[in-house]
């Protein structure tokens, strides 16, 4: 693992919450600067065999940990994305993760959309400011009927993603902290 | 590919912290973690690596991930580090301390070069 500069001085967090299978391993791995590891918050061992994989060709299991990647913003700065499953079940984990996050991606397959109602409701009800990434598995809906289908405040930003694309998926963090910008009056502290 | 925490020996961890509590209030995931000296004799193999990881900073979590130790479990190790003075941490910018429109022009200026 590369290190950091040694002036690194303030890591800052982003989290990617989605359903099973949605991509957000593919989403962490493919803007950071090192192999996404993953580890656990507790030792609680769930998740073996019970994720329900259906309508997901090609996976068959799933991780109880979340997963994590790191972009040096610039020579103090350090970003770190954690990737973390969206089922109910699995909230025990946010608490901690969400603890000083900056804000949070919801990435949705849009093939099973009621996968992130329980993540929005959740988000909103906290006040975790977001954005909603629909990752395009080549079937794409219209983004207005995305947004219905979540029911999603017109404020909040929905975008169309390739996981896979550095590029697509930068673009995707940048709207989120262009976001958190427009909420923020210049000069003032939040 | 590294392997799970999960394989682990549950016995290990608690040896390792004595069965004592995460020391959640000190680690946020994101907690940078600085070496201030160097191994020294009677350290545990996991200390002696902490120490070794740590001399560039270090996140909490990455640390967690590199021993291959549940976070809670890499917190109490760290905890120990702390109050013997063999490191110290960089905490991280939250929305609770100065997050300003000035941090997230830095942000995006960081995203946008990548």
């Amino acid at each position: 693992m590369a290190p950091l500069h040694s002036t690194a001085k303030h890591g800052l967090k982003i989290v990617v919450i989605g359903g099973f299978g949605v991509g957000k391993t593919t989403l962490v791995r493919s803007v950071s600067e090192i192999r996404p590891l993953d580890t656990e918050a507790t030792m609680t061992d769930v998740g073996a065999g019970i994720d329900d994989a259906t309508g997901v060709p090609g996976k068959s299991t799933t991780t109880v940990a979340f997963d994590f990647g790191r972009i040096t913003l610039d020579d103090e700065h350090v970003l770190y994305l954690f990737g973390a499953p969206g089922q109910q079940r699995f909230w025990f984990l946010w608490d901690r993760l969400f603890t000083g996050a900056l804000g949070a991606i919801v990435l949705v397959d849009q093939r099973r959309i009621a996968d992130s109602w329980y993540a929005i409701d959740r988000l909103e009800h906290q006040g975790t400011p977001f954005v909603v990434a629909c990752n395009d598995f080549g079937d794409a809906h219209e983004p207005q009927e995305v947004r219905d289908a979540l029911d999603l405040d017109p404020a909040v930003p929905l975008l169309m993603c390739d996981a896979r694309s550095r590029e697509s998926s930068k673009q995707v963090l940048i709207a989120l902290v262009e976001h958190l910008y427009s909420a923020v009056p210049q000069g003032e502290t939040v | 590919m590294s392997r799970s925490v999960r394989d682990e020996d549950p016995d290990r961890f608690y040896t390792l912290t004595g069965g004592r509590a995460p020391a959640t209030e000190d680690f946020d995931l994101v907690t940078l973690v600085v070496s201030e000296s160097a191994p020294s004799a009677g350290m545990t193999s996991e200390q002696v690596a902490i120490l070794d990881m740590c001399r560039a900073p270090t996140a909490v979590v990455e640390i967690a991930a590199e021993l291959r130790l549940p976070v809670g479990v890499a917190t109490v190790l760290l905890g120990d580090l702390l109050h013997a003075g063999k490191i110290t941490v960089r905490p991280p910018l939250s929305v609770a301390m100065s997050l300003d429109a000035s941090t997230l022009e830095k942000v995006l200026v960081g995203l946008r070069k990548l």
